[in-house]
């Protein structure tokens, strides 16, 4: 007889230990929430089936608590209650905005999308936009003015400083430093220049971890037909990346012509995914490359450079801006000798910003000439370059005055710590890359009594106390002193763009050049770069970005070392293996990633972990390769040694396999076939069952019939539609230890496959939503109908009928369907109480035991059918776009009613590239894929 | 030995065997019955609030519209509680010192907003949307009953699915003609349904995806 307690033995086990600390982890979940009792015999087991069934039927009866309708005092005239409206802001990274538009529901920000006229958005977001609301609610934030780690008031900094104000009048400021991001707010940057007036001998200084644009030029993706990038990951990251993945696309998306994209890198880029050759190549190596293809010595080079030649004018170098100044160097002669300037890019006018680099404050610190250090922003304890040892200069500051969102790193050195309003809590201003002025406005009121930078500079300037809005809209009028200016200053907000003239020339860049490398001498070469996910330190403590794959890998929660195979194979390492990590000196333990294509001998290293203060979410997550960082080497160098440890971390990613193993998942061709022969390249393997072999009886759909088609030619992989449906459709996050067993909730995947072996192997993304099969599988084995079939096509889910039998998800073959293993809802990422105002009102927010899965946005479809009935029209076309689609940069997400001759949909679908995933299994997917066309060079063998 | 039951027994056995059946199903058509009754569904039961608000004053006796209060019913999901701005704009000149209307003035003078207690509440995840129904012809009274009489608030309707599949599978049964949507005086005339069917069309009523799961969960 087998009993009870032996079944369980085969249940796993949640408790694992981990293998860097060699501790158990603490289980994240409430007790016995994951796991049977470990002792449970019959007779404990029938009490309790026997309880919770009694439990179960006695939980149906009871009666919906009652509850309170709280109409306002005076209801503002521009608030309907349950209508959203729209504001248009600016959020910023690395000193640079990209416009948005927030949508709030009386009051509350719910949602970030992009604003379609702003330059450096087009209506388009990154993950960062969108993860910024997660951010905005996070209950870690700091929330009181803090000396010497008391809690202290904002009016006694001020009588401080106040009193230092008179020491200051006497010396003109010395000992008084200024430490700031890279900055572009106009308004920002006129209070320091009246600072550094008023205090002629105060200095200011300006440090920007992620360095900033490169080389300032500005690049028109959508004029060019041959693209060469040397190690420049313009689709993926960068201030303008948003606009360079919408150009990009609008050139690549096949017709009569295609553009050509090479890319030369040395650790895998979501430009590289894209490009039709890549190759995987050293720093040095991509060095020669590059001067091979300016003198055309090698042939290959000279095949690539008769391509670039053959379209002057119509092409762009491109040097990434983590690469060598030799790089940059080739790439701006490439482009003056092609005729490119002045047609597919742009150098505008860099001004110089007036501020000193962090290298003069380190030595002034180490010198004891700093007796006030006021730092705005960023976490320089956490990611100065490490040879400065600012963290130990820090604090021996006599008083050092910290504006940041977060009790951090550089927080915890200081004496003062004043909480910083959100951007989208406060008034400020700023500029994209091409210059346009946002003027920002806030959304809600600060959260957690946040001051914004702009206070506190005009109380350093002792001017009369006033707020962000009064201190904004004084610098503009200052500008502009008409009539007009109250029509244009409300324009502005309206738009999100300004129109002013500024009378002071502005600084745009201040790039620190990275330094040239040195010829390849040792075995290994670091390369350090920012993540794509958590790019800055702001976003340590963000759950949505943790959990968010990282693209090219699929790792979460964590981040590794990147070798190529063939190095991994030299050394004897597998995926991993934990290492010590040793480059000039210093050193750090990292687990390591294969990853195939990777240039060999290339270690590539990622920054914005090891937080040891980044809040309970990014606390010791990953490892911090800013260790690694030195001032004379920020995007790392040659000289790293690889020291085996024999201690092994798991890494847990969403997807363990990137092979199609010969499926034809993604099915891709040349585009010289396809102009030969369009139809082949989206033919699968094998054909689809004709609409008849079904032994269910045919349905008719009358109205209208939604439906997605997703175009694989322009998809960049980065995963913003993720993260935007997450933030649409409040969906939770899960942990570490929930993805490991495949239980994260993600709606919208993006799968990676590598086709073709080697260094040089193709990398294809596949966006996969639920496809919302017109036959669908999972709708015949649920024993409840909770997933039925609506007239129009939609596979519905229904909660409140869900039992959680898993039937579905089991029967689904495309893997789309999320399971809420463990009230996912109340689990520490999510409890908050500040999260509740985050959650999108117009979706259920699920609980355990309930399936869910894409919806195609139907909360927006009803949206949208609503007020065209309500005005008795038809829905325009275009006119409903699910999150996924309306954050997508490159427009690769389109929706909308097969029905509508007119319609996109309706005309890609009709596209010979069209096919459905798996559609040999007659499910007959109302999602269907534009096959992935490679524009090769004939000159160049394929797949070289 | 003799035997231990009498015959009688076998009857008894009988008896309960039939009867512990018979049990669980009085017991489930109880149950079921009591589920449905206007005692738990609290139909026709009024509900307190903070300011004894009269409907049957308001709108039976001075005869003000509906949208007067309920400002958003044509333009969004919520019909709209109205701020105390809109009690003020009468109660300050009439019945200005009624000791009844102290949580109005308190509201208006402290700006706390006054809690009132939801009388129609539907479970969280069903998401009704007023505008499209009144736009439709679907008239206040057919859900909310005749207000004007009402001097407290209560439901006259269950709020069960079934009930709002009644309509939702046969719309024609309860369409008013839109100019009479917030009429308390208005009776369904004879030939309800052929004037049903006439508002079907004229209305643009798209009947095929009205019981979608997806019209009203999500």
């Amino acid at each position: 007889m087998i009993g009870i307690t032996r079944v369980n033995r085969a249940l796993p086990i949640t408790n694992h230990q981990s293998p860097i600390t060699g501790a158990n982890s603490i289980d994240e979940f409430a007790q016995g929430a994951s796991e049977w009792p470990t002792d449970l015999s019959r007779r404990r087991f029938l009490q309790l089936m026997g309880a919770s069934i009694a439990l179960a039927g006695g939980a149906g009866c009871t009666r919906n608590p009652p509850e309170k309708i709280v109409p306002y005092r005076d209801q503002p005239e521009e608030i309907v209650p349950g209508k959203p409206l729209y504001f248009a802001s600016a959020l910023t990274i690395g000193g640079y905005a990209r416009g948005v538009l927030v949508e709030t529901h009386e009051g509350r920000p719910t949602k970030i999308e992009g604003n379609l006229e702003h330059p450096a958005s087009l209506g388009a977001s990154d993950v960062f936009m969108q993860a910024e609301l997660l951010t905005l609610y996070d209950p870690e934030r700091s929330n009181a003015v803090m000396k010497r780690g008391q809690i202290a008031t904002w009016d006694d900094l001020l009588g401080e400083l106040a009193i230092d104000a008179q020491k200051w009048k006497t010396n003109g400021g010395a000992g008084l430093r200024l430490l700031t991001r890279h900055e572009t707010s106009p308004t920002f940057l006129d209070q320091i220049r009246r600072l550094l007036t008023k205090y002629p001998s105060a200095e200011w200084h300006e440090y920007e971890p992620l360095g900033t644009a490169a080389a300032g030029a500005i690049y028109h993706f959508d004029k060019a037909e041959v693209v060469v990038s040397f190690g420049a990951d313009f689709l993926g990251s960068g201030p303008n990346c948003l606009r360079h993945a919408r150009d990009f696309a609008a050139a690549r998306r096949p017709g009569e012509r295609m553009n050509r994209l090479y890319v030369a890198e040395s650790t895998p880029t979501l430009t590289g995914a894209m490009a039709d050759h890549r190759f995987a190549l050293r720093p040095d190596e991509l060095e020669r490359f590059a001067q091979a293809l300016m003198s055309g010595s090698d042939p290959l080079a000279a095949k690539i450079a008769a391509d670039l030649q053959a379209h002057r004018g119509k092409s762009i170098v491109v040097a990434g801006e983590h690469e060598s100044s030799t790089l940059q160097q080739i790439a701006r002669q490439l482009n003056e000798m092609l005729g490119n300037v002045g047609s597919t890019l742009d150098y505008p006018n860099a001004v110089e910003s007036g501020a000193r680099g962090l290298r003069e404050l380190v030595d002034e610190m180490r010198g004891g000439i700093v007796d006030t250090l006021i730092i705005i922003g960023g976490n320089p304890a956490y990611d100065a370059p490490a040879d400065f040892e600012f963290a130990k200069l820090l604090s021996k500051i006599p008083r050092a005055i910290y504006l940041g969102l977060y009790q951090d790193e550089t927080a915890a050195l200081c004496q003062w710590h004043v909480p910083r309003a959100h951007e989208l809590e406060t008034w400020s201003d700023a500029r994209s890359l091409d210059g346009s002025v946002t003027i920002m406005q806030p959304m809600i009121e600060p959260l957690f009594a946040g001051r914004s930078r702009h206070e506190l500079l005009s109380a350093l300037l002792e001017e009369a106390p006033s707020s962000a809005y009064e201190i904004v809209r004084a610098f503009w009028q200052s500008q502009h002193n008409a009539l007009d200016f109250e029509m244009l200053f409300r324009k502005a907000l309206h738009d999100g763009i300004a129109d002013f003239q500024l009378s002071t020339g502005e600084s745009l860049t201040s790039a620190p050049l990275p330094p040239p490398l040195t010829s390849h001498l040792s075995p290994l070469t670091l390369l350090i770069r920012p993540s794509l996910r958590i790019i800055d330190s702001h976003f340590g403590n963000n759950a949505w970005l943790q959990e968010l794959p990282d693209p090219i890998t699929k790792i979460v929660w964590d981040n590794a070392a990147l070798l190529s195979p063939a190095t991994a194979n030299r050394l004897s390492l597998v995926s991993g293996d934990v290492v010590n990590l040793k480059f000039r000196g210093r050193m750090v333990r990292a687990p390591i990633s294969i990853l195939p294509g990777q240039a060999d001998d290339c270690v590539t290293v990622h920054l914005g972990y090891g937080r040891t203060r980044a809040g309970s979410v990014g606390n010791n997550v990953g490892f911090d390769a800013g260790i690694l960082r030195t001032s004379n080497a920020m995007w790392g160098g040659d000289g790293l040694e690889i020291e085996k440890t024999g201690v092994r971390h798991e890494l847990v990613t969403t997807q363990n396999h990137f092979g199609m193993e010969g499926r034809d998942l993604v099915r891709s061709g040349t585009f010289a076939k396809f102009r030969q022969r369009p139809r082949s390249i989206a033919r699968g393997n094998e054909p689809a069952p004709r609409e008849d072999e079904t032994l269910y009886p045919p349905v008719t759909y009358s109205g209208h019939a939604w439906a997605m088609v997703i175009d694989l030619n322009t998809c960049t992989g980065c995963g913003v539609c993720t993260i935007a449906c997450q933030a649409e459709n409040n969906i939770p996050v899960v942990g570490k230890e929930q993805v490991e067993r495949g239980r994260e909730m993600h709606w919208i995947r993006v799968d990676r496959y590598l086709e073709g072996d080697g260094p040089n192997s193709r990398t294809l993304h596949q966006p996969v939503p639920c496809m919302h099969c017109e036959n669908a599988p999972c709708e015949l084995v649920c024993p409840v109908a909770a997933t039925v079939h609506s007239s129009e096509g939609i596979n519905q889910m229904v909660y409140n009928r869900c039992v959680g039998t898993r039937y579905c998800s089991n029967n689904c073959p495309y893997k789309v369907r999320r399971f809420n293993f463990l009230e996912y809802d109340a689990n520490r990422f999510e409890q908050p109480a500040t999260r509740k105002l985050m959650r999108n009102p117009d979706v259920t927010v699920r609980s355990r035991g309930v399936m869910e899965k894409c919806t195609y946005c139907i909360q927006r479809i009803n949206a949208v059918k609503i007020e065209a009935e309500k005005a008795n029209r038809a829905i325009r076309d275009g006119e409903i776009v699910p999150a996924c689609a309306q954050a997508c940069p490159a427009n690769a997400i389109v929706f909308g009613d097969l029905h509508d001759a007119e319609s996109r949909v309706a005309k890609l679908r009709a596209s010979p590239l069209n096919y459905g995933l798996l559609d040999e299994l007659n499910t007959r997917p109302r999602t269907t894929y534009l096959a992935k066309l490679w524009n090769v060079n004939p000159d160049l063998e394929v797949g070289a | 030995m003799a035997q231990l039951f009498k015959r009688r027994a076998n009857a008894l056995a009988r008896l309960t065997l039939i009867a512990i059946p018979l049990l669980f199903v009085g017991a489930a058509v109880t149950l079921f019955a009591y589920a449905r009754s206007d005692f738990w569904t609290r139909v026709d039961s009024p509900v307190e609030q903070p300011v004894p608000f009269s409907h049957q004053h308001h709108v039976g006796g001075l005869g003000i519209d509906c949208r007067y209060c309920h400002t958003s019913v044509e333009k969004s999901s919520f019909a709209g509680i109205p701020p105390t701005e809109t009690c003020m704009t009468c109660h300050s000149q009439v019945w200005k010192d009624a000791p009844v209307l102290q949580p109005v003035r308190d509201s208006w003078q402290t700006g706390a907003p006054i809690k009132w207690t939801r009388v129609h509440d539907l479970p969280d995840y069903a998401y009704f949307d007023h505008s499209i129904h009144v736009k439709k012809g679907v008239g206040c009274g057919t859900c909310h009953g005749q207000v004007n009489e009402m001097p407290l608030m209560w439901k006259t309707k269950p709020l069960y699915m079934r009930w709002c599949l009644d309509c939702h599978r046969a719309p024609e049964k309860f369409l008013r003609p839109t100019s009479d949507v917030v009429r308390m005086d208005y009776r369904a005339p004879r030939d309800q349904l052929a004037l049903g069917q006439k508002l079907i069309q004229a209305n643009n009523v798209h009947t095929a995806g009205l019981t979608d799961c997806y019209t009203c969960h999500r």
